[in-house]
């Protein structure tokens, strides 16, 4: 009994509950559930011209858990989804359970059942390697003659994806998804004689690499490289900053423990079980989780749980509304799942997607924002536009809410930009959302979500001038 | 699992492997046929890297365990050589036919067939050379499940005992046990077992607005009585007195000054700003500055820099690498001057520069490539005491964050904790600060060396995944750099 289809990435729901049905059985094992994916990868990179490197993979996962006679939860994880391996999942995560949290026990979701979204995902037909690997070549071409500057395309991928995920559980619940998707990103690295290298780049998300924006992305990669090259530095002070949509995406994201109520139960979140009704951002901002988005190449219908993906409001009017929840949280605070479950021995919580953008009604912040306008800034400094942040993952303190961020970016004085050599923008999240004068422009679509520009009032920047 | 027999030019003798047993004999018998054929197809190299893995994390939270997961696995990464050009496939299908399969696949994206019969371009595969035969039982060895999480609550506890003001107590552990078998066409026949165990403990300190979160961890390789060795509560009283500490701190004042970063886990310093860009794959890509400057001084001559996977128990130590090329001590600086850079088989390929036993991977599912194992700057003459007193006003940088570096040699990394230097005097603590530089730039102003070498474990993410590595230095004075601050 083969529980997958290596060759077209797609697991037998069926199969595997009949399997773990008889092992649980035999375990004595009466309540279960597990979330399985398995893939088919490939992908190709390019080096001026050649082949660089081209991968393939095929790749299966199961996370089993099983409740045990005192109700206590145990789990494990494994690649073998063969007999001898699901029949070992079960037996480690009986082990484990003997270690579960007596404190906070996990049960199946309530919505594990209810209906799903209707998502329009085509499954798109695979192209060959070798139409990738002439797809990707052709870009880098095209990239590397935009500008004499750009001598290299250092980071450059083109990636396809036929996936497949379950959920199920001992109570009947069987969720499944097929997914196809492909991604393609180019980061030029261009150089001018006696003057630093500048790095920028570009990402397209689709569901087939035939779909993909090809064209788009090798456009967005050398404007934004190019913009790079004449670049000063600046001096050190408080400045208005503009945060590009994916630059602001990624400064929320990075402080999403505001919204998450794993977090908030764990003490680790600026936000407390009180927290909802409190006026966390300035009244015109809106922000939405919103998973289901049409733009969301690769959406997932349901969660780690089961439980349906929907689109939750999070700031209204700057006002705090809802947290993200898993099943234990939602238990815990009284309401439903949110499903944004992650499956693991301590249920993860996280966000989708977000939406983020003017309340609508409200007065939307300061109007006609153009970082462009002569006279933007309002003083001599001018405006600073950040394009993108680095090192998240080091320097953001979520649970104290400061950052202290690299970025790349523009110094904007009297409507003409030019780069930032090197520079740190630093500051606290709650003044951050506080701080927000307006928005420019329409929002735009992104790997991470939908924003338009964001203007903050009052951010300190240290450069090297 | 069953390793059932493969047709055509890889037939293998008809036999069931257990995954439990990469050292079982009848994987050369799976394999030769693999590498026989891809050489007949015409690949100058097929390499074959099998790997089992067994991972155990735990958490505990205040006073609870919160969470057990185990992990298990097992998969295999095959990589095609034609000329500089590469094909890899992964894939968690151990069968012959899975195996098979994937090498037609890697084949095939170097415009390569299998053909039906092998022909004579591979001599069979040598004597295994077993760098596990003594480490078959290390994984049994491990604290039990009860141990490991009566250790884990005696490390949260101990915060309870020693900290003021603790909102969140947590105690982590991760044990990863891997085998792996590399086999390639060049002779390449070789396992290993490798045992990683890591133990960290993290605070939140919280008082009125006031706040501080702080965490330290510890690694080793190779030591089943890693965790049962742990001094817990001397690993508490160092977080809980830097949480203390930092509680009160003021954000530090952004701008150019001299820093001295301490040692251990100081030493991601030289790890973003100059041991990346000594990997070949940086060479590949045009992103590393140094790539024509073997011979010559990108460094202050006080400054010597090694990488090496020897160092007992260290994280980066590797009996061999996931090439299976045993390690080698890599002098990458010596007195400013670069000596060599890191190298893989890929590497060696594309950019002539010779292996160094340096090419590793998170798991199957990546191609290795060059990535560093114990970097650090070698000790100097001075005392830690000498670099803070020749500061007039500058930064001291007790404990490091993460950092990183981009495809230009810009570097950044964070500071956990850190203290104002005032007239070479240590006063008062300073936080949220990051130093960004350009790694060109700030070699030569590492301007003096300590005497008090010490090594930390650490994870690094690359192109072939996160792995285990140790990062280190003796306190270092850095003349100049850009603190990130408010």
């Amino acid at each position: 009994m083969a529980a997958t289809e290596s060759m077209t990435a797609s697991l037998d729901a069926e199969v595997l509950r009949q399997r773990l049905d008889q092992l649980a059985q035999r375990e004595g094992v009466r309540r279960w559930d597990l979330g399985a994916s398995c893939s088919t990868d490939t992908s190709v990179q390019v080096d001026r011209g050649e082949a660089k490197q081209m991968k393939g993979a095929q790749r299966s996962a199961i996370t089993l858990r099983v409740w045990n006679d005192d109700g206590l939860v145990g789990i494990t994880s494994t690649s073998d989804l063969s007999d001898d391996g699901l029949a070992r999942a079960l037996a480690g995560a009986r082990d484990a359970s003997a270690y579960g949290n007596v404190d906070e026990i996990p049960d199946f979701s309530p919505l594990a059942t209810a209906p799903l979204p209707v998502l329009e995902q085509p499954l798109s037909t695979p192209l060959s390697i070798l139409t990738l690997l002439d797809t990707l070549r052709d870009a880098e071409r095209d990239l590397l003659g935009r500008h004499p500057a750009i001598g290299t395309v250092p980071y450059n991928g083109l990636a396809q994806r036929s996936s497949d995920r379950l959920y199920i559980n001992s109570d009947g619940a069987c969720r499944q998804q097929r997914l196809s998707t492909a991604s393609l990103y180019l980061y030029a690295r261009a150089e001018e004689a006696g003057r630093k290298p500048r790095s920028s780049g570009a990402v397209r998300l689709a569901y087939g690499a035939a779909d993909l924006d090809v064209a788009g992305c090798v456009q967005e990669a050398a404007e934004r490289t190019i913009a790079h090259l004449d670049y000063a530095p600046i001096t050190t002070g408080r400045y208005t900053c503009v945060f590009s949509p994916e630059a602001f995406l990624d400064l929320i994201g990075a402080f999403s423990s505001l919204f998450n109520a794993r977090a908030v139960l764990d003490g680790v979140s600026l936000s407390r079980r009180e927290s909802l009704g409190e006026q966390l951002a300035v009244p015109f901002l809106s922000l939405h989780d919103n998973g289901l988005h049409p733009a969301n190449v690769g959406a997932a219908s349901f969660d780690g749980e089961g439980t349906p993906t929907r689109r939750l409001s999070l700031l209204e009017g700057g006002v705090l509304r809802h947290f993200l929840h898993s099943e234990a949280t939602a238990r815990a605070f009284g309401v439903s799942p949110t499903g944004h479950a992650g499956l693991g021995a301590k249920v993860s919580v996280g966000p989708d997607w977000f939406e983020i953008g003017p309340t609508p009604g409200s007065s939307g912040g300061a109007p006609g924002l153009d970082r462009f306008a002569a006279g933007a800034s309002g003083d001599d400094r001018g405006l600073v536009v950040i394009d993108s942040l680095s090192a998240l993952h080091a320097g953001v303190k979520a649970s104290q809410g400061s950052f202290s961020l690299p970025f790349d970016g523009w110094l904007v004085q009297d409507g003409v930009p030019r780069s930032i050599e090197a520079a740190t923008v630093a500051g606290d999240i709650r003044t951050v959302l506080k701080a927000i004068l307006g928005f420019e422009g329409p929002a735009k679509v992104t790997p991470d979500g939908l924003c338009p520009h964001v203007w903050v009032e009052g951010l300190s920047i240290t450069g090297d001038a | 699992m069953v390793v059932s027999p493969p047709t055509g030019a890889v037939a293998a003798t008809e036999r069931s492997v257990s995954p439990a047993a990469l050292g079982d004999p009848a994987w050369r018998s799976v394999l030769e046929p693999l590498l026989a054929g891809g050489r007949s197809a015409g690949a100058d190299l097929v390499e074959v890297f099998l790997e089992r893995s067994d991972h155990l994390g735990l958490l505990a939270e205040q006073d609870s365990i919160t969470s057990v997961s185990p992990a298990f696995g097992a998969g295999a990464g095959l990589r095609v050589f034609l000329g500089e050009r590469d094909g890899f496939v992964s894939t968690n299908d151990l069968s012959a036919a899975g195996l098979r399969a994937a090498l037609e696949q890697a084949l095939g994206m170097l415009g390569l067939v299998l053909p039906v019969q092998a022909g004579g371009r591979f001599d069979g595969l040598p004597e295994l050379r077993d760098f596990a035969a003594t480490k078959d039982g290390w994984l049994h060895a491990c604290p039990s499940l009860a141990e490991a999480t009566g250790r884990l609550l005696e490390g949260t506890d101990r915060l309870q005992a020693h900290g003021q003001h603790l909102q969140v107590r947590r105690g982590s552990y991760a044990r990863d046990w891997q085998e792996v078998l590399v086999a390639a066409s060049d002779g390449t026949f070789a396992r290993d077992v490798r045992l990683h165990q890591s133990v960290g403990l993290n605070v939140l300190a919280a008082d009125g607005d006031h706040r501080s979160s702080l965490g330290r961890r510890y690694g080793t390789s190779d030591s089943p009585d890693d965790l049962r060795l742990w001094d817990a509560d001397a690993a508490a009283v160092d977080v809980c007195s830097s949480a203390g500490t930092m509680l009160y701190a003021d954000y530090v004042e952004a701008g150019q000054f001299p820093v001295v970063l301490a040692n251990r886990f100081g030493g991601v310093i030289f790890h973003e700003a100059c041991g990346h860009l000594l990997e070949t794959t940086q060479v590949e890509r045009a992103t590393t500055p140094f790539a024509e400057m073997v011979g010559q001084p990108i460094a202050h001559p006080s400054l010597t820099a090694i990488d090496e996977g020897l160092t007992a128990g260290a994280f980066g130590s590797l009996s061999m690498d996931d090439e299976g090329m045993e390690p080698q001590r890599t002098v990458l600086i010596e007195n400013g001057i670069l000596q060599r850079f890191l190298s893989d088989r890929a590497g060696e390929r594309r950019t002539g520069h010779p292996r160094t036993g340096s090419g590793r991977r998170q798991s199957h599912a990546f191609a290795a490539a060059s990535r560093m194992r114990n970097t650090y700057i070698a000790a100097g003459p001075h005392s830690p005491e000498d670099l803070i007193a020749s500061v007039d006003k500058g930064l001291y940088c007790k404990s490091m964050g993460g950092g990183s570096v981009g495809p230009t040699g810009q570097f950044n990394f964070a500071v956990e904790e850190g203290y104002l230097i005032e007239n070479g005097t240590l006063t008062r603590p300073v936080k949220g600060a990051t130093l960004i530089g350009d790694a060109k730039e700030v070699m030569p102003r590492i301007s003096m060396c300590a005497n008090d070498l010490e090594l930390a474990a650490g994870f690094c993410g690359s192109v072939s995944g996160s792995i285990f590595v140790t990062v280190g230095q003796p306190h270092i004075k850095v003349d100049t750099i850009t603190v990130g601050g408010r």
